[in-house]
């Protein structure tokens, strides 16, 4: 009778719309589900909802400017991002990291994998219905974001490791408190476990789904834990180290069916691995400094600008009469429009205006500005008087520097000509950043090569055949994020 | 006077009057089932949310009142003011009968619920159980036409999902209360509990421990709780049924949830826990248990199952459909079939015998 019905009348798979707002999809991530009854038939990924062109807009910043960029990749561990980054770049430059910063990086890197993958189990595990374990998860990355706050100030989007380094140097609390999180952490994997390891509904709904074969998964070009999980044990920090992971100890878990189930625990074995090494780089921790010494590379510290940026007398910039060429670019440069003065005759400050950012001190080609300390209150002949005279040696000294700082940041550094592929274990497998360079400061061409997006393209591999409801699991499975994805 | 006894003979007066009072007594008994249960459905929601804040290491509301005690007020009010939208493909008509059908359905059930010895809205209905059960099935037409008249795929799906498996429920938890009817030999909810507290365990739930069981899980089904919360599985379907409703029509629907999940445990109580009775051995250990008013006990039996349901769903997660069909009609009705039969045999045995 089915099939008279089916002769009479056109019957086709239902399509159903899930995302981008969908609370399972992890972002901005749409999936078109054709499906026969609750069986899918056919899962379309459309991906692109969260795209801001990071790759194009790295090649119009110095390689410093791009960093902060690398945080709004995958900004549930931004902290790998910026590592991943850093330690391509640094390759790019050639340089050395001291030892104590590669510590400190490995350190805050297996940190970001620890809550990358808490934040994975919460979401997976609430998408499959066990809401207690999100609560429990949450609880212990609340923990890793407290520690990154007190080495940065910030949680999400950290900027912490710098190109040559890290940007501040831990303080003892930090290693204290990391260090009793790794003496509780393993018990609280055990707490998670409790509620679902063995638990039957658990198994029911992640042995067997989304199987994918070793052979496969390689072919993919998946990587990470969503390939470990299929038995391939390819682990970037074991194969090519970077950073410190060469003188720590550390297995690499693997699976063997490449189902759900084998990549979850896959990953909660590797929260454990994370733990260890954790505990090791705060044993062997090392003193030393915490930058590169490249000073062709890399941005100079700032205190040699104290004296302005810092000043102990209030400064004043002054235009000098006699140098000044009535060229006009003080005038753009100023943002509050301070500076009056008709073309080709010597330029004013108004000193009320003024905001003292030191813009028109940069752009001026003449040298006519003037930093007067303890010149805020004087009147105008007064100011005038002084700057026909010299300045004192100490502003001289760090004006010039702040200039060269200036033109290092717009220009960026005299970087070899090449290429270059650099790949870092990120905690969603395998981040690889892809440099053209031109010889200039900025990069000629940067390309990602994100984890996500290619997990996202094995969805529909993976869906086929299931049912609706392991299509939420596979999503979680393979552990993508919108963020990177789309870039 | 005079004019109204020319009218009607006194004696029709007196009658009169009587059904008149008996009216009354039945709306006064309505009014006050209605708040009161309104009410318990009120801060079920909020015992829910504490218990469960409680399980996973948080507070729950605590904002509202002293400990959120005044959260189900805020969350009605707020509700009750949202924006109705409707949306424009809908079956409007049907769309909105969709929720009333599914509240009503939980509503009339309180009336056959014995609360205590002597009170229920409609005492002494002989086909009590008969009717909870019919009005609990009644309910999924709600769902099912909330789910079409929503024009939407996920209300689709939800609605889809939700008649199959309340379908399928229905009958294991019919199955499962066919030994407790064999077992006191009625269907009116009131006998069902005099013929409990006279029975030698006082309980049925633990001679009928498998049927119990399965009706635990029947309910859990039935009301669309986790871990079978297909129909509104949120992380698949978005809300299921109720993805398209706002406002005070989604507030029906969560009311009819709560309501069912209230009869359910009531049911459980009734049927299987004692009602208002507690079992001899226990009053002759402590007589003066015998004092407490019996509503109290049932008031904890129900939220000791309640508090079960909400044990359960801070625990485990969600069963797929086909999983939830398979346990279903491969575990839960044989299990109920085979205990009807063990029960069956065990009375005929037992009258026999004596």
């Amino acid at each position: 009778m089915i099939e008279e019905a089916e002769k009479i009348f056109d019957t086709r798979e239902l399509n159903v719309n899930m995302g981008p707002q969908h609370p399972a999809t992890h972002g901005v991530l749409r999936l078109v589900l054709d499906i026969d009854g609750e069986t899918i038939v056919k899962v379309t990924p459309h991906i692109g909802y969260l795209h801001r062109g990071i790759e194009k807009l790295g090649e119009s910043l110095s390689y410093f400017q791009a960093l902060p960029l690398t945080d709004r990749l995958d900004y549930v561990s931004a902290m790998s991002n910026n590592i991943g980054y850093c330690v391509a770049v640094e390759k790019l430059f050639g340089i050395e990291v001291p030892e104590r910063a590669k510590f400190i990086r490995t350190i805050v890197g297996e940190m970001s994998r620890i809550s990358n993958h808490l934040l994975w189990l919460a979401t997976h595990a609430l998408d499959i219905g066990a809401m207690t374990v999100f609560i429990y998860c949450f609880r212990e990355r609340e923990w890793i974001l407290d520690l990154y706050e007190m080495i940065c100030g910030a949680r999400l989007t950290v900027t912490y490791p710098r190109v040559g380094g890290v940007r501040n140097d831990v303080p003892q609390e930090f290693l204290d408190s990391l260090w009793k999180f790794t003496d509780e952490f393993p018990s609280r994997i055990l707490e998670y476990e409790t509620l679902i390891d063995q638990n039957r509904i658990w198994l029911q709904r992640t042995v067997g789904i989304g199987v994918i074969s070793a052979e496969e998964a390689v072919s993919w070009g998946m990587t990470g834990p969503t390939l470990r999980g299929s038995g391939v044990p390819y682990d970037i920090r074991k194969h090519m180290p970077y950073d410190a992971y060469d003188k720590v100890d550390f297995e690499v878990p693997i699976g063997t069916t490449g189902d759900t189930y084998d990549r979850y625990r896959c990953r909660m074995l590797e929260m454990r691995q994370s733990n260890n090494i954790l505990r090791q780089l705060i044993e062997k921790l090392p003193a030393g400094p915490i930058m590169a010494d490249a000073p062709k590379f890399l941005l100079q510290p700032k205190d040699m600008m104290m004296p302005i940026t810092h000043p102990t007398k209030e400064l004043a910039y002054v235009i000098e009469e006699k140098a000044c060429k009535g060229c006009g670019m003080c005038l753009r440069a100023c943002p509050a429009k301070a500076i009056f003065g008709e073309k080709k005759q010597p330029h004013v400050i108004k000193q009320d205006l003024c905001l003292q950012c030191g813009n028109c001190f940069v752009t001026c080609k003449f040298k006519a500005l003037k930093l007067i300390p303890g010149g805020k209150g004087m009147s105008e002949e007064q100011l005038k008087e002084l700057a026909a005279g010299p300045m004192p040696e100490e502003i001289t000294k760090a004006a010039e520097y702040m200039v060269k700082h200036f033109e290092f940041v717009k220009k960026g550094p005299k970087v070899p000509e090449g290429e270059l592929y650099v790949a870092t274990e990120v905690p969603k497998g395998e981040l690889g950043f892809y440099f053209v360079s031109d010889g200039s400061g900025k990069p000629f061409r940067m390309r990602l090569r994100s984890p996500s997006f290619i997990h996202a393209g094995v969805l529909p591999r993976l869906c086929k055949g299931h049912l609706v409801a392991d299509v939420i699991a596979n999503i979680g499975t393979i552990d993508i994020v919108l963020g990177e994805c789309d870039r | 006077m005079n004019t109204l006894t020319n009218i009607i003979s006194p004696a029709a007066l007196d009658a009169l009057i009587q059904f008149g009072i008996l009216v009354l007594i039945i709306i006064l008994k309505i009014v006050v089932v209605l708040a009161v249960g309104l009410l318990h459905v009120a801060y079920a929601t909020w015992f829910e949310r504490k218990v469960i804040g409680h399980m996973q290491v948080r507070l729950g509301p605590m904002r509202v009142g002293w400990h959120g005690l005044l959260q189900p007020f805020a969350d009605g009010i707020k509700l009750f003011f949202k924006e109705d939208i409707i949306p424009t493909q809908a079956d409007k008509t049907v769309f909105y009968i969709g929720p009333i059908i599914f509240m009503a359905a939980a509503m009339v059930n309180l009336s056959f619920i014995p609360f205590a010895s002597n009170f229920a809205v409609a005492p002494d209905v002989n086909l009590g159980l008969l009717m909870v059960l019919a009005f609990a099935g009644m309910g999924v037409y709600g769902i099912f036409i909330s789910g079409w008249a929503s024009n939407s795929k996920y209300a689709f799906l939800g609605g889809l999902r939700s008649s199959a498996q309340v379908i399928s429920y229905e009958i294991a938890m019919g199955l499962s209360l066919v030994g407790v009817m064999i077992m006191s030999g009625s269907l009116n909810l009131t006998e069902i509990v005099k013929a409990q507290e006279a029975s030698v365990f006082g309980m049925y739930v633990i001679p009928q421990i498998a049927g119990f069981l399965v009706f635990t899980i029947a309910a859990l089904a039935e009301t669309n709780r986790t871990p079978f919360d297909m129909p509104e599985a949120e992380s698949e379907l978005v809300a299921g049924y109720f993805t398209e409703y706002s406002s005070f029509r989604f507030a029906l629907f969560f009311l009819g949830e709560y309501i069912a999940m209230i009869i359910m445990a009531s049911m459980a109580a009734v049927c299987f826990l004692g009602g208002w009775t507690l079992p001899w051995y226990i009053t002759s250990v402590l007589p003066f248990l015998k004092l407490v008013p019996g509503i109290v006990w049932f008031l904890m039996k129900v939220y000791a199952f309640i508090f079960f349901y909400y044990w359960i769903r801070a625990t485990v997660p969600r069963y797929r459909y086909d999983q939830v069909m398979k346990i279903g009609w491969k575990v839960l009705i044989p299990v109920s079939l085979a205990n009807i039969v063990v029960t069956a045999l065990v009375k005929i045995l037992m009258t026999k015998g004596v």
